[in-house]
């Protein structure tokens, strides 16, 4: 029987390493709705890997990440790598790592906090420790530890 | 660490001041003492305008950061109610900010919500001074008790203080613990058991390298305090009326008491009282709340005029 399995592409992003089954999750927040979009993604889940064992692979045709969407990918899978690909070639390699400053990307879960009352600023976070992953609302204070429920 | 370094900075959380400005703004305040009591008259902020945005109810915060200003020279404008304010037609806090900045050379807020003094603070381009936000930030308080207990007991360094009452929602005895951990003060958190000082807190002041110990009882610590600062339990806090009174029974001090305490210990309270402290106590040497809500005066004076630039005549 012919085996099936995930091309390499030619130009778009790849996003390799992610913690076996937190690909969905990533596909999820770059908010990739497959009844808009005009480009081919791959979801590669539970892939074997050197490196992990096991992980969940994903391709995104045509398509660069911003800042901010990299940035996610960190919060929800740290470690993993995101290959700019033009080409065929690896243009530029990123190790995700978790961002210092975290704006406009979490919301603050405090419903008392100034954040959340419709005034003209973006939620934001400062890192306060990688392991846990800890994050304090710059305005409240308060500390947010479950990271993926408020990713926005 | 100069006067002029506070020029234009906002005041908006204790954790964010180095024990070096806190140590700063102690020792301006301790200069301020007599102006305050209005043994001498200068006017070191004449022309200068203090905006007071008090989108809560406040009466000790707010006058005495009226009394601080008019002490100095200069003059106030601003409100202390929401409801007769542009915020009832709708408006954003940062549009209310920006137009009070216009106004004003500096501005104090109280409000509701948490954080509200930072978001003031990013949208003023004059220097911002938080007078309670919510359950978070309340540092004038902070600063001014510091500054209560630097004077009476000489230091901060290893003093016994005792948070007691309600350790779990006050914000008050959260700021504290902090600005006290940073000076290595041992802190004993003495409260019923629903009401202790959450982990949340703890954790970080433990990290600090802070010495803490719980307690359920004022008995256990009345003999090795330096400090006994009492904090009011709300009777909202207990289902139940019995249990409300078995509580406050407890977390009373009184003079009887205080016979077994150090002879220099002192007592105090951010105020308003009710039941927790025994108008018996007011009378001995050890009551220092009302000297408390006075230290708010040089404390915000202090801080009116380092924020400003104001200078004293020798």
């Amino acid at each position: 029987m012919r085996e099936l399995k995930i091309t390499p592409i030619v130009k778009g992003t790849v996003i390799d390493h992610i913690p076996a089954g937190m690909g969905l999750k990533v596909l999820k927040v770059l908010g990739l709705d497959v009844q808009e979009i005009k480009y081919t993604v791959s979801l590669g889940i539970h892939v074997r890997s050197n490196k992990l064992g096991w992980k969940d692979i994903l391709k995104i045709e045509e398509r660069e990440l911003k800042k901010s969407e990299v940035d996610k990918i960190a919060l929800i899978a740290p470690g993993a790598t995101i290959s700019i690909i033009e080409k065929g070639e690896v243009k530029e390699k990123i190790k995700a790592s978790l961002p210092k400053r975290a704006k406009g990307i979490m919301k603050c879960p405090n419903p008392n906090c100034i954040s959340n009352t419709g005034e003209p600023v973006e939620h934001d976070f400062i890192l306060v420790s990688e392991k846990p992953v800890k994050y304090r609302c710059k305005y409240c204070e308060r500390m947010l530890e479950d990271v993926l429920k408020n990713i926005i | 660490m100069q006067d002029k370094d506070f020029i234009g900075k906002d005041i908006v959380s204790i954790r964010e001041l180095s024990n070096e400005e806190i140590e700063h703004i102690l020792q301006t305040a301790k200069k301020m003492v007599d102006i305050a009591r209005g043994k001498r008259v200068v006017k070191p902020l004449e022309g200068k305008i203090l905006g007071t945005a008090f989108f809560e109810p406040s009466t000790r915060t707010r006058l005495s950061f009226e009394s601080a200003m008019l002490r100095l020279g200069g003059k106030c404008l601003g409100f202390s109610e929401a409801t007769t304010t542009s915020v009832a037609k709708g408006e954003t806090l940062a549009d209310t900010v920006r137009m009070l900045a216009s106004y004003s050379d500096v501005i104090v807020i109280r409000h509701k919500y948490e954080g509200a003094a930072r978001l003031a603070a990013e949208f003023s381009d004059k220097p911002v001074i938080n007078a309670g936000d919510g359950a978070g930030q309340h540092p004038t308080q902070t600063l001014l008790d510091l500054f209560t207990m630097k004077e009476k007991l000489g230091k901060l360094e290893d003093i016994n203080v005792a948070l007691i009452g309600d350790l779990k929602y006050g914000r008050t005895v959260h700021s504290l613990a902090h600005a006290l951990a940073k000076f290595n003060a041992n802190l004993y958190f003495v409260a019923p058991e629903t009401l202790q000082m959450p982990d949340h807190i703890i954790g970080p002041l433990e990290e600090m390298g802070a010495k803490t110990q719980k307690f359920n009882a004022l008995e256990e610590v009345i003999e090795s305090c330096d400090v006994f600062y009492m904090t009011r339990i709300q009777r909202e806090r207990f289902p139940d009326i019995q249990e409300y009174n078995k509580v406050a029974g407890i977390f009373r001090l009184d003079a009887r008491m205080l016979e077994r305490a150090k002879k220099h210990a002192i007592v105090m309270h951010p105020l308003p009282r009710v039941n927790e402290i025994s108008p018996d106590v007011d009378a001995t040497k050890h009551a220092m709340y009302f000297e408390q809500a006075f230290n708010g005066v040089p404390v915000r004076m202090a801080l009116l005029l380092l924020l400003l630039g104001g200078e004293m005549d020798a």
